[in-house]
């Protein structure tokens, strides 16, 4: 497998697709799309296949000098591993459900979404910083023409508040990126993860790319663009901007910030906490008072992501490996969520809640998986959301107990504005008759539910098979981060076992002995 | 002398090609466009490929008020190359009214703005400014009957007139306190102690050229111009002058005051940052299409000043890539808006009309996209890269807060063009049709052509742009 460029060659399928999408027509472009969409999938699943848990850092490297001054460099550790994993199987399933969703300049969408795929996993591909600049901006356009061209009533306001908004807080990291290139000489990534930068500089520099990544996550209080872009887009489009696009911000965090600049990680992490605790609740209780099911996932996320925030700078393994594990799984379960309201949007053509109940009598199949998605969101146990959640909090816990005090209270809201929802729409008598008119669940839809439940449930009972890559590269990340982290309050200690007890096998991790719950 | 003359082949062929297509215009009559067409595109091949066979040479000629270096040769290729397109264009847009005169005016223009960039003397550099000005005011009001074209050349000839004066007198204070008027005795002076006569003459040469540049506060004309002009003249003036008023203006502050950093750095600095916003401003809520680009260069031209006010060899590096990245933009853009005719015919320049041209016109309203999107520096497009270069410069010469605030600026840019791309993309279908068809092979080419350079494939010419630029600039230092 060795010298065989294949990332090279998972940014060239899509790109060709996209090309060829614009010039067949709009029948031919859906099939060109699906098979170029599931030809990377399939070109991701031999990349994991052959990605070797506990070697080298970085692998599948791929150095080409073609533009003098940066260089296309490829290569990916275990984080970037998970991410491409995830954009490249949402992404046939995004296909999938735009498939009669979308009926005018279908060859044009189709080309967009394969463009965007290219910019995403070009992203997480990224060794040269110029380069991941690019991918990163890149994303702009083609998610720019999704909503703008294929959304909602409102979807011109939309699509210029998500571009500018993005954009304003993306330069600033380019100047930052700029300072850093001037200092360190060299635009390689992998060096200048291990460069350190004057404490002084560091200041200024993770301010300017928390700019831009704090509006890309996003954290309160820039959090605004987002359930406009969510409402407004079309089904597919909200599933790959809550599924992938929204983790371009925590990858930046975990893959510039915290490992480049670790003493301002430290001195600035306050803010983190402080942002995060507010979005927790803030947005938490903003969900509770939806009417329109879109803006209310929207609102849950910016509450996800939060907590990943939070157990990101909590600094520590289990912290670290529970915000990744988020980050996977809410990608799964908000685009599960997102079509799961797409599914009953196509029929009604209203996201209004008052307008559905009862779905539950003539949707059977579609309550069961609607019911497992909003499960997972909770972090119900045996869900992907539980594990995620479980771990971040630990880690965030040994950090501050306060931060854990107040984002524990996340997990309470989040069960009561999904219950909510869930109760509101789906349970409750079958009262109006275009809604008990709705047939259940088509083929399509089944073919792309039963993925992503499975994924979810995967995640949910057995997170080592996505923990395991990344283990070593969150170790790199908490050992780089090591002198310059703070005290936390906690102070655990391990209990004494008592000596006959038969002690089950031991997860990974060592805060069992905290007492987290 | 001799040896002198055998080193200005270029200007030598452009005025001799000149006379002759204004003869063949005049004897042969107005109705054979093919024969003077392709008498004067012959001459700029020519003149191209003299300055292609001069490339390294670096000397100075005429008792060092000329200069041959590979500076000006990269300068004069890329006006030759924009006269060169303003000519193929120029006869459907005519539309059988086409006359010799304007390809004559077009290559007097192109030998002044030749002298402009390679002028090292204060007297040389006025005489091509001057020759380059004469001939663009006939341009302008080129369409006689026209009242647009005929206020737009008043207008650029009234105030022309008025920043040539400015230039004058500035160049009458640092004559007069320099006791010379060749760059490089200049500069010698502006090493020592700068008296007030200097700062005077500094402050009113670069108002001079500002204008030219087109740089806010002396902007004003470039809007209105570049509505009443022919739009093929509107593309000449959007990217052949600018191109010799910007690297005239890199080798008046770099060669001749150069050592007063403190006195030049301040006022360029000013210039971006007013033209950038004011560029970036202004453009909101602009109706006609062509107004628009000119506000759009007005916001370019300030980024360009950002290379400018690092004052360094990167920075002058960064201008000259950024010129001819955006000469190429710019030609592209103004090629789709002269391919935008309506059912009769007619040219379209109204914003509005535009709506819903990606239905109708899938291919032009594309390349417009690209053309936006990269006049905005947003990636993967190649406008992106030499902003980044401008920027990098600044950073490097400690100018962080000039970085910062350009740059955030740029986003106000952004959202007018992305404005123009809601209307094409986003927006219903207009009344206005937009018959395909007609356009020149040529046109098209060179649309489609630089829409795919500026996508993805510029990268790929980092490396020969870079050296290019890296010996042009290193003369001036």
């Amino acid at each position: 497998m060795s010298g065989f460029p294949i990332l090279s060659l998972m940014l060239a399928v899509p790109a060709i697709a996209a090309i060829l999408c614009l010039f067949v027509g709009d029948k031919v472009s859906r099939w060109v799309a699906l098979g170029a969409t599931l030809a990377t999938f399939v070109l991701g699943c031999i990349l994991w296949a052959n990605f070797d848990i506990g070697g080298a850092q970085w692998q599948f490297t791929e150095r080409a000098d073609l533009f003098g001054r940066f260089q296309y460099a490829l290569g990916i550790d275990g984080m970037a591993l998970m991410l491409i994993m995830l954009s490249v199987f949402l992404m046939p399933l995004c296909i999938l459900a735009s498939w009669d969703a979308i009926k005018s300049r279908v060859g044009l969408y189709m080309s967009m979404f394969l463009i965007m795929e290219v910019v995403m996993i070009g992203v997480f591909m990224a060794q040269d910083l110029l380069l991941f600049y690019i991918f990163f901006e890149a994303g702009l356009i083609p998610m720019y023409f999704i909503i703008g061209i294929w959304g909602g009533a409102n979807r011109k306001y939309a699509a210029f508040k998500f571009f500018l908004y993005t954009l304003l807080g993306s330069v600033l990291m380019l100047i930052a990126m700029i300072a850093m290139i001037a200092e360190a000489g060299t635009t390689d990534i992998p060096t200048l993860l291990n460069y350190d930068f004057p404490v002084q500089m560091q200041t200024w520099l993770w301010l300017a790319f928390f700019a831009s990544l704090a509006v890309k996550m996003p954290m309160w209080p820039v959090h605004t663009w987002l359930p406009d872009a969510h409402v407004q887009a079309p089904t597919a489009g909200s599933m790959i901007l809550a599924g992938v696009l929204l983790k371009l911000g925590a990858y930046g965090f975990i893959r510039f910030m915290m490992p480049m600049f670790p003493d301002a990680s430290a001195q600035l992490m306050w803010i983190v906490f402080g942002l995060s605790m507010i979005a927790v609740v803030y947005t938490s209780l903003v969900a509770l008072a939806q009417s329109d099911m879109k803006k209310l996932i929207a609102y849950s996320s910016v509450a996800h992501m939060a907590i990943v925030t939070a157990g990101l700078f909590a600094f520590n393994q289990q912290g670290i490996e529970g915000a990744l594990i988020i980050m996977l799984s809410h990608g799964v379960v908000s685009a599960a969520l997102f079509f799961c309201v797409g599914v009953i949007y196509d029929r009604l053509h209203t996201r209004e809640i008052d307008r559905y109940g009862g779905l539950a009598v003539n949707m059977p199949a579609y309550a069961l998986f609607f019911m497992l998605f909003t499960m997972a969101s909770i972090g119900l146990p045996g869900t992907s959301g539980f594990v995620g959640e479980f771990l971040s909090l630990a880690g965030i816990y040994e950090a501050s107990s306060w931060v854990a005090f107040v984002c524990t209270t996340g997990i309470i809201l989040g069960a009561a504005y999904m219950l909510y929802l869930y109760r509101r729409v789906v349970f409750g008598e079958l009262t109006k008759d275009d809604v008990k008119a709705m047939p259940d669940l088509n083929a399509r839809e089944w073919t792309i539910m039963v993925p992503l439940a499975a994924v979810a449930l995967w995640m949910g009972v057995y997170p080592e098979s996505f923990l395991a890559p990344m283990r070593g590269d969150v170790t790199t990340v908490v050992a780089r981060l090591a002198p310059a982290k703070p005290a936390g309050d906690a102070h655990l200690a391990a209990g004494k076992p008592k000596p006959a007890a038969a002690h089950g096998e031991t997860a990974h991790g060592s805060s069992h002995a905290g007492g987290v719950q | 002398m001799t040896a002198d003359l055998m080193l200005i082949w270029p200007e030598l062929i452009l005025t001799i090609g000149g006379l002759i297509t204004l003869m063949l215009g005049t004897f042969l009559g107005d109705r054979n466009v093919g024969l003077y067409q392709l008498s004067s595109l012959l001459t700029l091949a020519a003149a191209a490929a003299a300055v292609v066979a001069l490339f390294g040479v670096e000397t100075t000629v005429f008792s060092g008020t000329l200069s041959v270096d590979s500076f000006g040769g990269f300068a004069k290729l890329l006006i030759y190359a924009a006269s060169f397109v303003c000519i193929v264009i120029a006869p459907r847009f005519f539309n059988g009214g086409m006359r010799a005169e304007y390809p004559t005016l077009i290559l007097f223009a192109a030998l002044g703005m030749g002298i402009m960039a390679s002028s090292r003397d204060l007297m040389t550099l006025y005489v091509g400014l001057e020759l380059n000005s004469l001939a663009a005011y006939v341009l302008a009001s080129f369409m006689r009957t026209d009242e647009r074209s005929s206020e737009a050349g008043l207008k650029y000839f009234v105030l022309g007139a008025l920043a040539s004066g400015m230039l004058l007198y500035g160049i009458s204070l640092l004559y007069g306190f320099t006791g010379t008027t060749d760059f490089a005795g200049i500069a010698k002076v502006l090493g020592g102690e700068l008296n007030i006569g200097l700062i005077f003459g500094i402050v009113f040469v670069l108002a001079g050229l500002g204008f030219k540049i087109s740089a806010v506060p002396f902007h004003m004309w470039t809007p209105d111009v570049y509505e009443g002009a022919p739009t093929p003249v509107t593309t000449f003036f959007a990217s052949a002058p600018k191109v010799a008023a910007m690297a005239l203006m890199t080798r008046v502050v770099i060669d001749a005051m150069g050592p007063a950093v403190g006195a030049w750095q301040q006022i360029i600095i000013f210039l971006s940052l007013a033209s950038i916003i004011l560029g970036a401003v202004g453009a909101i809520g602009q109706k006609n299409i062509k107004r628009l680009l000119a506000y759009s260069s007005i916001n370019n031209v300030g980024f360009m000043l950002v290379g400018l006010a690092a004052g360094t060899q990167q920075g002058v590096e960064g201008v000259l890539t950024y010129l001819l990245v955006y000469m190429l933009t710019t030609l592209g853009a103004f090629l789709v808006v002269l391919q935008l005719r309506d059912a009769d015919g007619n040219q379209v320049e109204s914003i509005p009309a535009l709506a819903g041209l990606s239905q109708r016109r899938p291919g032009l309203a594309a390349a417009m996209a690209v053309f936006l999107f990269s006049l905005a520096g947003i990636p993967p497009l190649f406008g992106f890269w030499p902003k980044y270069l401008v920027f990098e410069a600044a950073v490097n010469a400690n100018l962080v807060p000039l970085a910062v605030a350009g740059i955030v600026a740029s986003v106000i840019g952004a959202f007018y063009y992305i404005a123009i791309i809601k209307t094409m993309y986003f927006d219903d279908k207009s009344d206005t049709e937009f018959p395909a068809g007609g356009g020149a092979i040529v046109e098209d080419a060179v649309i489609t052509a630089s829409a795919l350079w500026l996508s993805v494939i510029g990268y790929l010419f980092i490396p020969v742009l870079a050296i290019l630029s890296a010996s042009a600039a290193a003369v001036l230092f």
